[in-house]
Protein backbone atom coordinates (compact mmCIF):
# COMPACT_ATOMS: atom_id res chain seq x y z
CA UNK A 1 0.00 0.00 0.00
CA UNK A 2 2.66 2.47 1.11
CA UNK A 3 4.85 1.35 -1.78
CA UNK A 4 2.04 2.05 -4.23
CA UNK A 5 1.37 5.42 -2.73
CA UNK A 6 4.93 6.53 -3.07
CA UNK A 7 5.01 5.27 -6.67
CA UNK A 8 1.92 7.30 -7.39
CA UNK A 9 3.53 10.31 -5.81
CA UNK A 10 6.66 9.85 -7.89
CA UNK A 11 4.54 9.58 -10.98
CA UNK A 12 2.64 12.71 -10.02
CA UNK A 13 5.91 14.58 -9.47
CA UNK A 14 7.09 13.46 -12.87
CA UNK A 15 3.77 14.45 -14.49
CA UNK A 16 3.92 17.87 -12.87
CA UNK A 17 7.22 18.46 -14.60
CA UNK A 18 5.65 17.92 -18.02
CA UNK A 19 4.38 21.23 -19.40
CA UNK A 20 0.61 21.24 -19.95
CA UNK A 21 0.82 22.29 -23.55
CA UNK A 22 3.27 19.68 -24.75
CA UNK A 23 0.54 17.79 -26.56
CA UNK A 24 -2.03 19.43 -28.73
CA UNK A 25 -5.22 18.23 -30.31
CA UNK A 26 -6.30 19.29 -33.79
CA UNK A 27 -9.69 21.03 -33.45
CA UNK A 28 -10.67 19.64 -36.85
CA UNK A 29 -9.50 16.00 -37.09
CA UNK A 30 -9.02 15.56 -33.33
CA UNK A 31 -5.60 13.96 -33.81
CA UNK A 32 -3.31 14.39 -30.80
CA UNK A 33 0.34 15.04 -31.41
CA UNK A 34 3.51 16.44 -29.92
CA UNK A 35 3.38 20.24 -30.09
CA UNK A 36 6.66 20.49 -31.98
CA UNK A 37 5.00 18.70 -34.88
CA UNK A 38 2.86 21.81 -35.53
CA UNK A 39 6.02 23.29 -37.01
CA UNK A 40 6.56 26.88 -37.90
CA UNK A 41 3.31 27.04 -39.89
CA UNK A 42 1.07 25.79 -37.08
CA UNK A 43 -0.43 23.15 -39.34
CA UNK A 44 -1.91 19.85 -38.20
CA UNK A 45 0.54 17.13 -39.33
CA UNK A 46 -2.40 14.80 -39.97
CA UNK A 47 -4.96 16.88 -41.87
CA UNK A 48 -3.13 20.17 -42.66
CA UNK A 49 -5.72 22.25 -40.81
CA UNK A 50 -4.16 25.64 -40.09
CA UNK A 51 -4.35 26.41 -36.38
CA UNK A 52 -5.57 29.92 -35.57
CA UNK A 53 -2.71 32.39 -35.41
CA UNK A 54 -2.47 36.08 -34.58
CA UNK A 55 -1.55 38.92 -36.90
CA UNK A 56 2.19 39.03 -36.03
CA UNK A 57 2.67 35.35 -36.80
CA UNK A 58 0.65 35.55 -40.02
CA UNK A 59 2.57 38.54 -41.29
CA UNK A 60 5.91 36.93 -40.45
CA UNK A 61 4.90 33.84 -42.46
CA UNK A 62 3.89 35.89 -45.51
CA UNK A 63 5.96 39.07 -45.70
CA UNK A 64 9.68 39.63 -46.03
CA UNK A 65 9.05 43.23 -44.99
CA UNK A 66 6.03 44.93 -43.44
CA UNK A 67 5.18 48.53 -42.55
CA UNK A 68 1.92 49.10 -40.68
CA UNK A 69 -0.42 52.01 -41.51
CA UNK A 70 -3.18 53.68 -39.49
CA UNK A 71 -2.02 51.80 -36.41
CA UNK A 72 -3.43 54.47 -34.09
CA UNK A 73 -6.97 54.28 -35.41
CA UNK A 74 -9.47 53.42 -32.70
CA UNK A 75 -13.20 52.97 -32.49
CA UNK A 76 -15.25 56.12 -31.83
CA UNK A 77 -15.75 57.25 -28.24
CA UNK A 78 -19.52 57.31 -28.77
CA UNK A 79 -19.50 53.56 -28.12
CA UNK A 80 -19.13 53.86 -24.37
CA UNK A 81 -20.74 50.77 -22.90
CA UNK A 82 -18.48 49.70 -20.07
CA UNK A 83 -18.57 46.02 -20.83
CA UNK A 84 -17.63 46.77 -24.42
CA UNK A 85 -14.82 49.10 -23.40
CA UNK A 86 -13.32 46.45 -21.14
CA UNK A 87 -13.52 43.93 -23.99
CA UNK A 88 -11.70 46.37 -26.25
CA UNK A 89 -9.12 46.92 -23.59
CA UNK A 90 -8.49 43.23 -23.12
CA UNK A 91 -8.27 42.65 -26.86
CA UNK A 92 -5.78 45.49 -27.23
CA UNK A 93 -3.57 43.98 -24.55
CA UNK A 94 -3.67 40.50 -26.07
CA UNK A 95 -3.03 41.54 -29.66
CA UNK A 96 -1.02 44.73 -29.30
CA UNK A 97 -3.42 46.28 -31.82
CA UNK A 98 -5.83 49.17 -31.37
CA UNK A 99 -8.35 47.45 -33.63
CA UNK A 100 -9.13 43.94 -34.85
CA UNK A 101 -7.23 44.20 -38.11
CA UNK A 102 -3.60 44.94 -38.84
CA UNK A 103 -3.09 46.78 -42.13
CA UNK A 104 -0.02 47.93 -43.94
CA UNK A 105 2.27 47.57 -46.91
CA UNK A 106 4.09 44.28 -47.20
CA UNK A 107 6.75 42.92 -49.50
CA UNK A 108 7.50 39.45 -50.83
CA UNK A 109 10.86 39.81 -52.53
CA UNK A 110 10.59 43.01 -54.58
CA UNK A 111 6.79 42.83 -54.89
CA UNK A 112 4.94 45.39 -52.76
CA UNK A 113 1.30 44.92 -51.85
CA UNK A 114 -1.29 46.09 -49.35
CA UNK A 115 -2.00 43.53 -46.69
CA UNK A 116 -4.68 43.25 -44.02
CA UNK A 117 -4.80 40.54 -41.37
CA UNK A 118 -7.85 40.25 -39.16
CA UNK A 119 -7.02 38.97 -35.69
CA UNK A 120 -9.53 36.48 -34.24
CA UNK A 121 -8.27 37.29 -30.73
CA UNK A 122 -9.74 40.79 -31.00
CA UNK A 123 -13.43 40.26 -30.06
CA UNK A 124 -13.51 37.28 -32.44
CA UNK A 125 -12.22 39.36 -35.35
CA UNK A 126 -15.53 41.17 -35.47
CA UNK A 127 -16.08 43.95 -37.99
CA UNK A 128 -16.42 47.21 -36.09
CA UNK A 129 -16.38 50.75 -37.45
CA UNK A 130 -12.63 51.17 -36.95
CA UNK A 131 -11.98 47.73 -38.48
CA UNK A 132 -13.96 48.86 -41.53
CA UNK A 133 -12.16 52.20 -41.62
CA UNK A 134 -8.72 50.57 -41.55
CA UNK A 135 -9.66 48.19 -44.35
CA UNK A 136 -11.20 51.02 -46.39
CA UNK A 137 -8.11 53.20 -45.99
CA UNK A 138 -5.86 50.31 -47.02
CA UNK A 139 -7.83 49.82 -50.25
CA UNK A 140 -7.87 53.58 -50.88
CA UNK A 141 -4.11 53.87 -50.39
CA UNK A 142 -3.48 50.91 -52.68
CA UNK A 143 -5.84 52.37 -55.31
CA UNK A 144 -3.83 55.61 -55.21
CA UNK A 145 -0.48 53.83 -55.33
CA UNK A 146 -1.46 51.12 -57.84
CA UNK A 147 -0.79 48.26 -55.46
CA UNK A 148 -2.52 44.89 -55.23
CA UNK A 149 -4.20 43.95 -51.93
CA UNK A 150 -4.25 40.68 -49.98
CA UNK A 151 -6.74 40.40 -47.11
CA UNK A 152 -6.61 37.55 -44.59
CA UNK A 153 -10.09 37.38 -43.10
CA UNK A 154 -10.86 35.78 -39.75
CA UNK A 155 -14.08 36.93 -38.20
CA UNK A 156 -17.21 36.00 -36.36
CA UNK A 157 -18.98 38.69 -38.44
CA UNK A 158 -20.35 42.11 -37.60
CA UNK A 159 -19.50 43.58 -34.19
CA UNK A 160 -22.76 43.43 -32.24
CA UNK A 161 -21.69 46.12 -29.78
CA UNK A 162 -21.51 48.70 -32.58
CA UNK A 163 -24.90 47.76 -33.98
CA UNK A 164 -26.07 49.10 -37.32
CA UNK A 165 -22.83 51.12 -37.72
CA UNK A 166 -21.03 47.83 -37.99
CA UNK A 167 -23.44 46.71 -40.74
CA UNK A 168 -22.65 49.86 -42.72
CA UNK A 169 -18.97 48.84 -42.84
CA UNK A 170 -19.94 46.06 -45.21
CA UNK A 171 -21.03 48.70 -47.73
CA UNK A 172 -18.15 51.07 -47.01
CA UNK A 173 -15.41 48.47 -47.46
CA UNK A 174 -17.19 46.96 -50.49
CA UNK A 175 -17.10 50.30 -52.28
CA UNK A 176 -13.38 50.67 -51.53
CA UNK A 177 -12.89 47.20 -53.06
CA UNK A 178 -14.95 48.21 -56.10
CA UNK A 179 -12.91 51.41 -56.66
CA UNK A 180 -9.68 49.43 -56.36
CA UNK A 181 -11.00 46.89 -58.86
CA UNK A 182 -12.10 49.57 -61.36
CA UNK A 183 -8.48 50.63 -61.61
CA UNK A 184 -7.58 47.15 -62.82
CA UNK A 185 -5.85 46.19 -59.59
CA UNK A 186 -5.72 42.73 -58.07
CA UNK A 187 -7.41 41.77 -54.81
CA UNK A 188 -6.75 38.35 -53.31
CA UNK A 189 -9.05 37.37 -50.48
CA UNK A 190 -7.73 34.64 -48.18
CA UNK A 191 -10.47 33.24 -45.95
CA UNK A 192 -8.98 31.78 -42.78
CA UNK A 193 -10.57 29.95 -39.88
CA UNK A 194 -13.21 31.15 -39.11
CA UNK A 195 -14.72 33.53 -41.68
CA UNK A 196 -18.42 34.05 -41.12
CA UNK A 197 -21.37 36.47 -41.09
CA UNK A 198 -20.99 39.98 -42.41
CA UNK A 199 -17.38 39.47 -43.43
CA UNK A 200 -18.27 36.49 -45.64
CA UNK A 201 -21.20 38.59 -46.90
CA UNK A 202 -18.89 41.41 -47.98
CA UNK A 203 -15.18 41.86 -48.72
CA UNK A 204 -14.13 38.24 -48.04
CA UNK A 205 -16.23 37.15 -51.03
CA UNK A 206 -15.28 40.05 -53.30
CA UNK A 207 -11.76 39.05 -54.30
CA UNK A 208 -10.66 38.57 -57.89
CA UNK A 209 -9.28 35.39 -56.38
CA UNK A 210 -10.76 33.86 -53.23
CA UNK A 211 -8.62 31.23 -51.54
CA UNK A 212 -8.62 29.42 -48.24
CA UNK A 213 -6.70 26.94 -46.09
CA UNK A 214 -7.66 23.27 -45.57
CA UNK A 215 -10.84 22.69 -43.53
CA UNK A 216 -11.39 26.39 -42.82
CA UNK A 217 -14.81 27.23 -41.45
CA UNK A 218 -16.55 29.59 -43.89
CA UNK A 219 -20.21 30.51 -43.74
CA UNK A 220 -22.84 33.19 -43.55
CA UNK A 221 -25.27 31.99 -40.88
CA UNK A 222 -24.03 30.31 -37.72
CA UNK A 223 -24.48 26.57 -37.31
CA UNK A 224 -26.68 26.95 -34.23
CA UNK A 225 -28.98 29.45 -35.94
CA UNK A 226 -29.37 27.05 -38.86
CA UNK A 227 -30.04 24.10 -36.55
CA UNK A 228 -32.72 26.09 -34.79
CA UNK A 229 -34.33 27.15 -38.07
CA UNK A 230 -34.41 23.78 -39.83
CA UNK A 231 -34.64 21.63 -36.67
CA UNK A 232 -31.95 19.37 -38.06
CA UNK A 233 -28.22 18.93 -37.78
CA UNK A 234 -26.42 19.99 -40.92
CA UNK A 235 -23.66 17.66 -42.18
CA UNK A 236 -20.35 18.03 -40.37
CA UNK A 237 -18.47 19.46 -43.33
CA UNK A 238 -21.17 21.77 -44.64
CA UNK A 239 -19.37 25.05 -43.93
CA UNK A 240 -15.83 23.88 -44.59
CA UNK A 241 -13.52 25.17 -47.32
CA UNK A 242 -13.66 21.84 -49.22
CA UNK A 243 -17.45 22.12 -49.52
CA UNK A 244 -17.24 25.71 -50.74
CA UNK A 245 -14.61 24.67 -53.29
CA UNK A 246 -16.84 21.84 -54.52
CA UNK A 247 -19.82 24.22 -54.77
CA UNK A 248 -17.83 26.77 -56.73
CA UNK A 249 -17.22 29.55 -54.21
CA UNK A 250 -13.45 29.26 -53.81
CA UNK A 251 -10.67 29.32 -56.39
CA UNK A 252 -8.29 27.13 -54.41
CA UNK A 253 -7.41 25.64 -51.06
CA UNK A 254 -3.77 26.28 -50.23
CA UNK A 255 -1.84 24.81 -47.30
CA UNK A 256 -0.37 27.43 -45.01
CA UNK A 257 3.13 26.18 -45.74
CA UNK A 258 2.53 26.96 -49.43
CA UNK A 259 0.61 30.21 -48.99
CA UNK A 260 3.55 32.59 -49.41
CA UNK A 261 4.84 31.00 -52.62
CA UNK A 262 1.29 30.84 -54.03
CA UNK A 263 0.64 34.51 -53.26
CA UNK A 264 4.04 35.45 -54.73
CA UNK A 265 3.07 33.81 -58.04
CA UNK A 266 -0.42 35.30 -58.17
CA UNK A 267 0.94 38.77 -57.36
CA UNK A 268 3.62 38.43 -60.05
CA UNK A 269 1.22 37.18 -62.72
CA UNK A 270 -1.32 39.99 -62.35
CA UNK B 1 -47.69 58.57 -26.37
CA UNK B 2 -44.25 57.51 -27.47
CA UNK B 3 -43.86 53.87 -28.31
CA UNK B 4 -41.03 51.86 -26.85
CA UNK B 5 -38.44 50.49 -29.28
CA UNK B 6 -39.85 47.02 -28.81
CA UNK B 7 -43.39 48.23 -29.59
CA UNK B 8 -41.90 49.43 -32.85
CA UNK B 9 -40.39 45.99 -33.47
CA UNK B 10 -43.83 44.46 -32.91
CA UNK B 11 -45.51 47.01 -35.18
CA UNK B 12 -42.91 46.32 -37.88
CA UNK B 13 -43.68 42.60 -37.65
CA UNK B 14 -47.45 43.03 -37.41
CA UNK B 15 -49.59 41.05 -39.82
CA UNK B 16 -51.67 44.22 -40.31
CA UNK B 17 -48.72 45.80 -42.09
CA UNK B 18 -49.40 46.46 -45.78
CA UNK B 19 -48.17 43.54 -47.90
CA UNK B 20 -45.50 44.17 -50.51
CA UNK B 21 -47.95 42.96 -53.19
CA UNK B 22 -50.50 45.59 -52.20
CA UNK B 23 -47.83 48.23 -51.96
CA UNK B 24 -46.54 47.47 -55.46
CA UNK B 25 -50.09 47.36 -56.81
CA UNK B 26 -50.83 50.70 -55.17
CA UNK B 27 -47.68 52.43 -56.37
CA UNK B 28 -47.76 51.27 -59.98
CA UNK B 29 -50.27 51.83 -62.79
CA UNK B 30 -49.39 48.38 -64.06
CA UNK B 31 -46.82 45.76 -63.05
CA UNK B 32 -45.39 42.58 -64.56
CA UNK B 33 -43.63 40.15 -62.23
CA UNK B 34 -40.40 38.69 -63.60
CA UNK B 35 -39.02 35.41 -62.30
CA UNK B 36 -35.81 33.50 -61.96
CA UNK B 37 -32.13 33.96 -61.31
CA UNK B 38 -30.95 32.26 -64.56
CA UNK B 39 -28.62 30.05 -62.54
CA UNK B 40 -30.53 27.91 -60.14
CA UNK B 41 -34.09 28.81 -59.29
CA UNK B 42 -36.78 31.32 -58.45
CA UNK B 43 -37.04 32.39 -54.84
CA UNK B 44 -40.66 33.29 -53.99
CA UNK B 45 -39.44 35.50 -51.11
CA UNK B 46 -38.13 37.94 -53.70
CA UNK B 47 -40.95 39.62 -55.62
CA UNK B 48 -39.65 41.63 -58.54
CA UNK B 49 -40.53 43.02 -61.92
CA UNK B 50 -41.17 46.07 -64.07
CA UNK B 51 -44.02 48.50 -63.72
CA UNK B 52 -44.89 52.10 -64.36
CA UNK B 53 -45.50 54.87 -61.85
CA UNK B 54 -47.50 57.66 -63.51
CA UNK B 55 -46.24 56.31 -66.81
CA UNK B 56 -42.57 56.15 -65.76
CA UNK B 57 -41.08 52.65 -66.13
CA UNK B 58 -39.30 51.44 -63.00
CA UNK B 59 -37.80 48.18 -61.79
CA UNK B 60 -39.04 47.07 -58.40
CA UNK B 61 -37.37 44.33 -56.39
CA UNK B 62 -38.55 43.37 -52.95
CA UNK B 63 -38.37 40.86 -50.15
CA UNK B 64 -41.81 39.87 -48.97
CA UNK B 65 -43.33 37.88 -46.15
CA UNK B 66 -46.28 35.58 -46.75
CA UNK B 67 -49.99 36.31 -46.22
CA UNK B 68 -50.84 32.92 -44.70
CA UNK B 69 -49.05 29.86 -43.34
CA UNK B 70 -48.45 28.23 -46.72
CA UNK B 71 -47.07 31.33 -48.37
CA UNK B 72 -45.00 32.10 -45.29
CA UNK B 73 -43.42 28.67 -45.40
CA UNK B 74 -42.76 29.03 -49.11
CA UNK B 75 -41.15 32.43 -48.56
CA UNK B 76 -39.35 31.41 -45.35
CA UNK B 77 -41.26 34.18 -43.55
CA UNK B 78 -39.63 36.79 -45.74
CA UNK B 79 -36.09 35.42 -45.71
CA UNK B 80 -34.45 35.28 -49.11
CA UNK B 81 -32.15 32.57 -50.39
CA UNK B 82 -29.10 33.24 -52.56
CA UNK B 83 -31.16 32.65 -55.71
CA UNK B 84 -33.46 35.44 -54.50
CA UNK B 85 -30.57 37.87 -54.27
CA UNK B 86 -29.27 36.64 -57.63
CA UNK B 87 -32.68 37.34 -59.18
CA UNK B 88 -32.82 40.80 -57.61
CA UNK B 89 -29.32 41.65 -58.81
CA UNK B 90 -30.08 40.36 -62.31
CA UNK B 91 -33.12 42.61 -62.56
CA UNK B 92 -31.33 45.61 -61.06
CA UNK B 93 -28.60 45.23 -63.69
CA UNK B 94 -31.28 44.98 -66.33
CA UNK B 95 -32.73 48.22 -64.98
CA UNK B 96 -29.32 49.85 -65.42
CA UNK B 97 -29.13 48.61 -69.02
CA UNK B 98 -32.47 50.20 -69.86
CA UNK B 99 -31.84 53.28 -67.72
CA UNK B 100 -34.79 52.54 -65.43
CA UNK B 101 -34.82 53.72 -61.81
CA UNK B 102 -34.73 51.01 -59.16
CA UNK B 103 -37.07 50.88 -56.18
CA UNK B 104 -36.41 48.23 -53.54
CA UNK B 105 -39.02 47.39 -50.93
CA UNK B 106 -37.72 45.55 -47.90
CA UNK B 107 -39.52 43.51 -45.29
CA UNK B 108 -37.23 40.75 -44.06
CA UNK B 109 -36.07 39.45 -40.70
CA UNK B 110 -32.80 38.52 -42.44
CA UNK B 111 -31.31 36.29 -45.13
CA UNK B 112 -32.44 32.67 -44.81
CA UNK B 113 -30.23 30.57 -42.53
CA UNK B 114 -30.49 27.18 -44.22
CA UNK B 115 -28.12 24.46 -45.39
CA UNK B 116 -28.95 24.91 -49.08
CA UNK B 117 -28.67 28.67 -48.70
CA UNK B 118 -25.11 28.13 -47.48
CA UNK B 119 -24.36 25.66 -50.30
CA UNK B 120 -25.62 28.14 -52.89
CA UNK B 121 -23.50 30.98 -51.57
CA UNK B 122 -25.63 33.15 -49.28
CA UNK B 123 -22.57 35.15 -48.20
CA UNK B 124 -21.26 35.50 -51.75
CA UNK B 125 -24.57 36.70 -53.16
CA UNK B 126 -25.10 39.31 -50.43
CA UNK B 127 -21.53 40.53 -50.98
CA UNK B 128 -22.09 40.82 -54.73
CA UNK B 129 -25.47 42.52 -54.32
CA UNK B 130 -23.79 45.13 -52.12
CA UNK B 131 -20.70 45.71 -54.26
CA UNK B 132 -22.47 45.70 -57.62
CA UNK B 133 -25.54 47.48 -56.28
CA UNK B 134 -23.43 50.40 -55.07
CA UNK B 135 -22.27 50.93 -58.64
CA UNK B 136 -25.50 50.75 -60.65
CA UNK B 137 -25.65 54.03 -62.54
CA UNK B 138 -29.40 54.65 -62.27
CA UNK B 139 -31.44 56.17 -59.43
CA UNK B 140 -31.73 53.54 -56.70
CA UNK B 141 -34.11 54.08 -53.78
CA UNK B 142 -34.79 51.61 -50.96
CA UNK B 143 -37.68 51.59 -48.53
CA UNK B 144 -37.66 49.62 -45.28
CA UNK B 145 -41.33 48.68 -45.12
CA UNK B 146 -41.34 46.52 -41.98
CA UNK B 147 -38.30 44.64 -40.77
CA UNK B 148 -34.87 45.48 -42.14
CA UNK B 149 -32.87 42.53 -40.91
CA UNK B 150 -29.12 42.72 -41.17
CA UNK B 151 -27.09 41.82 -44.28
CA UNK B 152 -30.20 40.35 -45.88
CA UNK B 153 -31.73 43.84 -45.93
CA UNK B 154 -28.51 45.72 -46.68
CA UNK B 155 -28.12 43.67 -49.87
CA UNK B 156 -31.05 45.65 -51.32
CA UNK B 157 -30.35 48.93 -49.52
CA UNK B 158 -27.14 50.37 -50.93
CA UNK B 159 -28.58 53.02 -53.21
CA UNK B 160 -28.93 56.80 -53.27
CA UNK B 161 -31.34 56.96 -50.37
CA UNK B 162 -32.91 54.66 -47.84
CA UNK B 163 -36.34 55.55 -46.48
CA UNK B 164 -38.17 53.85 -43.67
CA UNK B 165 -41.83 53.61 -42.82
CA UNK B 166 -42.97 54.92 -39.47
CA UNK B 167 -43.48 51.40 -38.13
CA UNK B 168 -40.26 49.81 -39.24
CA UNK B 169 -36.91 48.80 -37.79
CA UNK B 170 -33.48 48.31 -39.31
CA UNK B 171 -30.80 46.51 -37.34
CA UNK B 172 -27.75 44.32 -37.35
CA UNK B 173 -29.70 41.43 -35.88
CA UNK B 174 -33.11 40.76 -34.32
CA UNK B 175 -33.37 42.06 -30.74
CA UNK B 176 -33.89 38.43 -29.66
CA UNK B 177 -30.65 37.39 -31.38
CA UNK B 178 -28.80 40.37 -29.97
CA UNK B 179 -29.94 39.55 -26.42
CA UNK B 180 -28.91 35.93 -26.93
CA UNK B 181 -25.43 36.80 -28.16
CA UNK B 182 -24.65 39.54 -25.67
CA UNK B 183 -26.49 38.34 -22.57
CA UNK B 184 -27.30 34.72 -23.43
CA UNK B 185 -30.95 35.51 -22.72
CA UNK B 186 -33.41 35.97 -25.59
CA UNK B 187 -36.17 37.06 -23.18
CA UNK B 188 -34.37 40.40 -22.79
CA UNK B 189 -35.35 41.37 -26.35
CA UNK B 190 -37.20 44.52 -25.27
CA UNK B 191 -34.15 45.79 -23.44
CA UNK B 192 -32.00 44.91 -26.44
CA UNK B 193 -34.32 46.83 -28.77
CA UNK B 194 -33.87 49.97 -26.64
CA UNK B 195 -30.13 49.67 -26.80
CA UNK B 196 -29.85 48.86 -30.49
CA UNK B 197 -31.05 52.16 -31.91
CA UNK B 198 -33.23 50.43 -34.49
CA UNK B 199 -36.19 52.82 -34.74
CA UNK B 200 -36.53 55.19 -37.71
CA UNK B 201 -35.91 58.16 -35.38
CA UNK B 202 -32.61 56.68 -34.18
CA UNK B 203 -31.63 55.72 -37.72
CA UNK B 204 -32.26 59.13 -39.23
CA UNK B 205 -30.18 60.76 -36.51
CA UNK B 206 -27.25 58.56 -37.47
CA UNK B 207 -27.68 59.09 -41.20
CA UNK B 208 -28.44 55.40 -41.76
CA UNK B 209 -31.75 56.39 -43.33
CA UNK B 210 -32.68 59.64 -45.06
CA UNK B 211 -36.39 59.97 -44.52
CA UNK B 212 -39.22 58.61 -42.40
CA UNK B 213 -42.37 58.06 -44.41
CA UNK B 214 -45.84 57.94 -42.89
CA UNK B 215 -47.16 54.42 -42.46
CA UNK B 216 -48.81 53.42 -45.74
CA UNK B 217 -52.28 52.07 -45.03
CA UNK B 218 -54.74 53.62 -47.51
CA UNK B 219 -55.01 55.35 -50.87
CA UNK B 220 -54.04 58.69 -49.49
CA UNK B 221 -50.81 57.50 -47.88
CA UNK B 222 -49.94 55.41 -50.95
CA UNK B 223 -50.41 58.40 -53.24
CA UNK B 224 -48.31 60.55 -51.02
CA UNK B 225 -45.48 57.96 -51.14
CA UNK B 226 -45.88 57.73 -54.91
CA UNK B 227 -45.42 61.49 -55.20
CA UNK B 228 -42.38 61.46 -52.93
CA UNK B 229 -40.83 58.72 -55.04
CA UNK B 230 -41.47 60.53 -58.32
CA UNK B 231 -40.05 63.73 -56.91
CA UNK B 232 -36.88 61.99 -55.73
CA UNK B 233 -36.47 60.00 -58.96
CA UNK B 234 -36.74 63.17 -61.04
CA UNK B 235 -34.19 64.87 -58.83
CA UNK B 236 -31.76 61.96 -59.14
CA UNK B 237 -32.32 61.58 -62.90
CA UNK B 238 -31.09 65.11 -63.47
CA UNK B 239 -27.67 64.29 -62.05
CA UNK B 240 -24.87 63.23 -64.40
CA UNK B 241 -24.07 59.54 -63.73
CA UNK B 242 -20.66 60.34 -62.24
CA UNK B 243 -22.21 62.71 -59.77
CA UNK B 244 -25.01 60.29 -58.90
CA UNK B 245 -22.47 57.57 -58.06
CA UNK B 246 -20.11 59.96 -56.34
CA UNK B 247 -22.87 61.18 -54.02
CA UNK B 248 -23.94 57.62 -53.35
CA UNK B 249 -20.44 56.47 -52.49
CA UNK B 250 -19.94 59.42 -50.15
CA UNK B 251 -23.14 58.43 -48.38
CA UNK B 252 -21.58 55.10 -47.36
CA UNK B 253 -18.00 56.34 -46.94
CA UNK B 254 -18.98 58.53 -44.02
CA UNK B 255 -19.93 55.70 -41.62
CA UNK B 256 -17.17 55.73 -39.05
Amino acid sequence: MTQNNSEEQDLQTLMDKIPDNLWVKCPFCKASFYRKKLGKYYECPECSFGFRIGHEKRISLICDEFTPINADLKTSSRFDDEKYLSKLDKSRKITGLNEGVQTGIGKIGQQSFGIAVMDWRFIMGSLGTATGEKLTRLFEKCTDENLPVVVFSASGGARMQEGIHSLMQMAKVSQAVADHSKKGLLYISVLTDPTTGGVTASFAMEGDINISEPHTLIGFAGRRVIEKTIQQRPPKDFQRAETLLKNGFLDAIVKRSEMKSTLAKLLAWN
Amino acid sequence: MTKSAYDRVMAARSSNKISIHDLVAGLTDDFIELHGDRAYGDDPAVYAGIGTIDGLPVTITSIQKGFDTDSNIERHFGSAEPDGYRKALRLMKQAEKFNRPIINLINTPGAYPGVDAEYHGQGYMIAQSIMQGLNLSVPYISIIVGEGGSGGALALAVGDCVWAMENSVYSILSPEGYATILWKDSSRAAEAAEQMGLTPEDLIENGIIDKIIPEVCDTETINSLKNELLKKINELKKLPKDELLDNRHKRYRKFN
